[in-house]
């Protein structure tokens, strides 16, 4: 079973297209980037598939689960790591981790075992009772991160999650996203060419709320004639404006 | 319970902030000390501790609305509720979790201002602990005030409405600080109209042990408790949803 499948997934609003007819697949453990310049519907596609915007027509299916019909089965499945660092200023770092673990249900004790792991693997764990307010923009995503895998997501939803990092977070936060894959299926948007073709096993290009293109980056290259990732989006987004 | 691991963090995150401590205990405690010396020099019957701790109790639960509302309204304009929304959490957790944690800091907040006129020479009867419980409806009204307007306005919005307009409002309108029928009139007919000072009537009856004193007062101060949170609950699940 594929871990996302859109079937004409649509979202209108008033005379605006979002996302048009929409049909993408995604495979079980695949890290599949969404490309696409401002306003081509990546983020209202991300919206309706964790539910946070009811599509106008159309429907997704998460592990088979559809977004329409048994939405309380997809919430379950899917964590989101938003683009804006999404913390709780005034908590710990380790508070922050304990308060996703609460609200996903977990017992006193796996909260505790949960905080404890999630530290441990992104390396929190000298920042672990600082306020998440107080800490740097490296630092804060590394932790949003982790909040979004304390429930054991199914698939996980990054959007632009290293935008406006230095050089050296972004590798080591590369680093923190490459150890996902396999392990879940990851989507992730992102305005960096260079973090698609790093991290991705497939890309998927959106202009205007359409499909563009799906594919390896390699094929991505192959597909628009030349062998530089960035210069090969600009030639299918431009293509497409023709 | 899902509900409980949110109502703490909103818990947190309103103590952990310097000026809520401030404007929610220290000014009004201040206003205590300041009056209560004010009218030792020259007395007024109107600032009597008896008579201005439960104006002081009401006017510091004021403060919840900004709190609340300041809360509620950063969280819609950070990521951070989009976040939330994507969890199991339901609309009536979510609704539960801003609204329940407040309620014991107001009742902290009635005790404390309780506790210091007790040192300022208010008499220490079993009346001030039915005054802090009946402080219970006044705080809801305050605390789904503060719903409402978290839903509806922006965090700077808020900062205007609540911190300035609401709590001015509930100062000039209330009887704390004057006594209305010396302003008499339109303002006093809006005054009575409005929650204020029936919270601080009901709060002084409740103190001097006058049971029939309490009515009709205390209607007035549920029905615009009960009437603030049915509103407040329809803004809130109404952004809800726009988001």
């Amino acid at each position: 079973m594929d871990a996302i499948q859109t079937v004409k997934l649509t979202k209108k609003y008033r005379d605006l297209t979002a996302v048009d007819a929409l049909e993408l697949t995604v495979r079980q453990g695949e890290l599949l980037s969404l490309l696409g310049v401002n306003g081509a519907g990546k983020t209202t596609t991300i919206k309706m598939l964790t539910g946070l915007t009811r599509p106008t027509s159309g429907d997704a299916f998460l592990n088979g689960k559809s977004i329409l019909t048994d939405s309380g089965a997809v919430k379950a499945m899917i964590a989101v790591s938003p683009q804006e660092t999404a913390v709780a200023p005034n908590l710990t770092v380790r508070e922050n981790l304990a308060l996703m673990a609460g609200v996903h249900g977990f017992a006193k004790a796996q909260v505790k075992d949960k905080v404890a792991d999630l530290s441990g693997r992104f390396g929190l764990g000298e920042v672990a009772d600082k306020r998440a307010g107080k800490l740097s923009g490296g630092w804060q995503r590394r932790l949003s991160i982790a909040m979004a895998l304390v429930s054991d997501p199914k698939i996980l939803f990054l959007d632009e999650p290293t935008l406006g990092l230095d050089v050296l977070a972004r590798s080591e936060l590369w680093g923190m996203i490459r150890a996902l894959k396999g392990k879940m299926t990851v989507i992730l948007t992102t305005h960096y060419m260079e973090e698609a073709e790093a991290l991705s096993d497939r890309v998927a290009i959106m202009k205007s709320g359409r499909l563009m293109l799906t594919g390896t980056p390699a094929e991505i290259k192959r597909h628009a004639g030349t062998d530089k990732f960035d210069e090969a989006f600009v030639r299918i987004v431009k293509e497409a404006a023709k | 319970m899902r509900v409980f691991a949110f109502s703490k963090r909103n818990d947190l995150e309103i103590l952990r902030d310097p000026l809520n401590l401030f404007f929610g205990v220290g000014f009004p405690i201040v206003l205590l000390l300041l009056l209560t010396v004010i009218q030792r020099n020259i007395p007024v019957a109107l600032f009597e501790i008896e008579h201005l701790a439960p104006g002081i109790v009401v006017f510091g639960l004021s403060f919840m609305t900004l709190f609340s509302a300041t809360l509620i309204a950063k969280d819609r304009g950070s990521s951070f509720l989009q976040r939330l929304y994507t969890t199991p959490l339901t609309a009536v957790d979510f609704i539960l979790g801003y609204l329940l944690p407040l309620l014991p800091i107001c009742v902290a907040q009635s005790a404390i201002c309780y506790g210091v006129a007790v040192l300022l020479g208010l008499r220490a009867t079993a009346h001030i602990v039915i005054s802090v419980l009946c402080t219970l409806p006044v705080a809801l009204l305050f605390v789904s005030l503060g719903l409402l307007c978290g839903s509806v306005f922006t965090d700077k919005q808020v900062g205007g409405i609540c911190g300035a307009l609401l709590t001015n409002l509930t100062a000039w309108l209330s009887g704390i600080w004057f006594d209305l029928g010396l302003v008499g009139g339109a303002f006093q007919k809006i005054a009575n109209l409005l929650p204020f000072v029936h919270a601080v009537e009901m709060e002084r009856a409740v103190l001097r042990g006058d049971a029939a004193g309490v009515f009709p007062h205390i209607w007035w101060v549920s029905g615009y408790a009960a009437a603030v949170t049915v509103v407040a609950v329809g803004a809130f699940l109404r952004q809800m949803k726009r988001q």
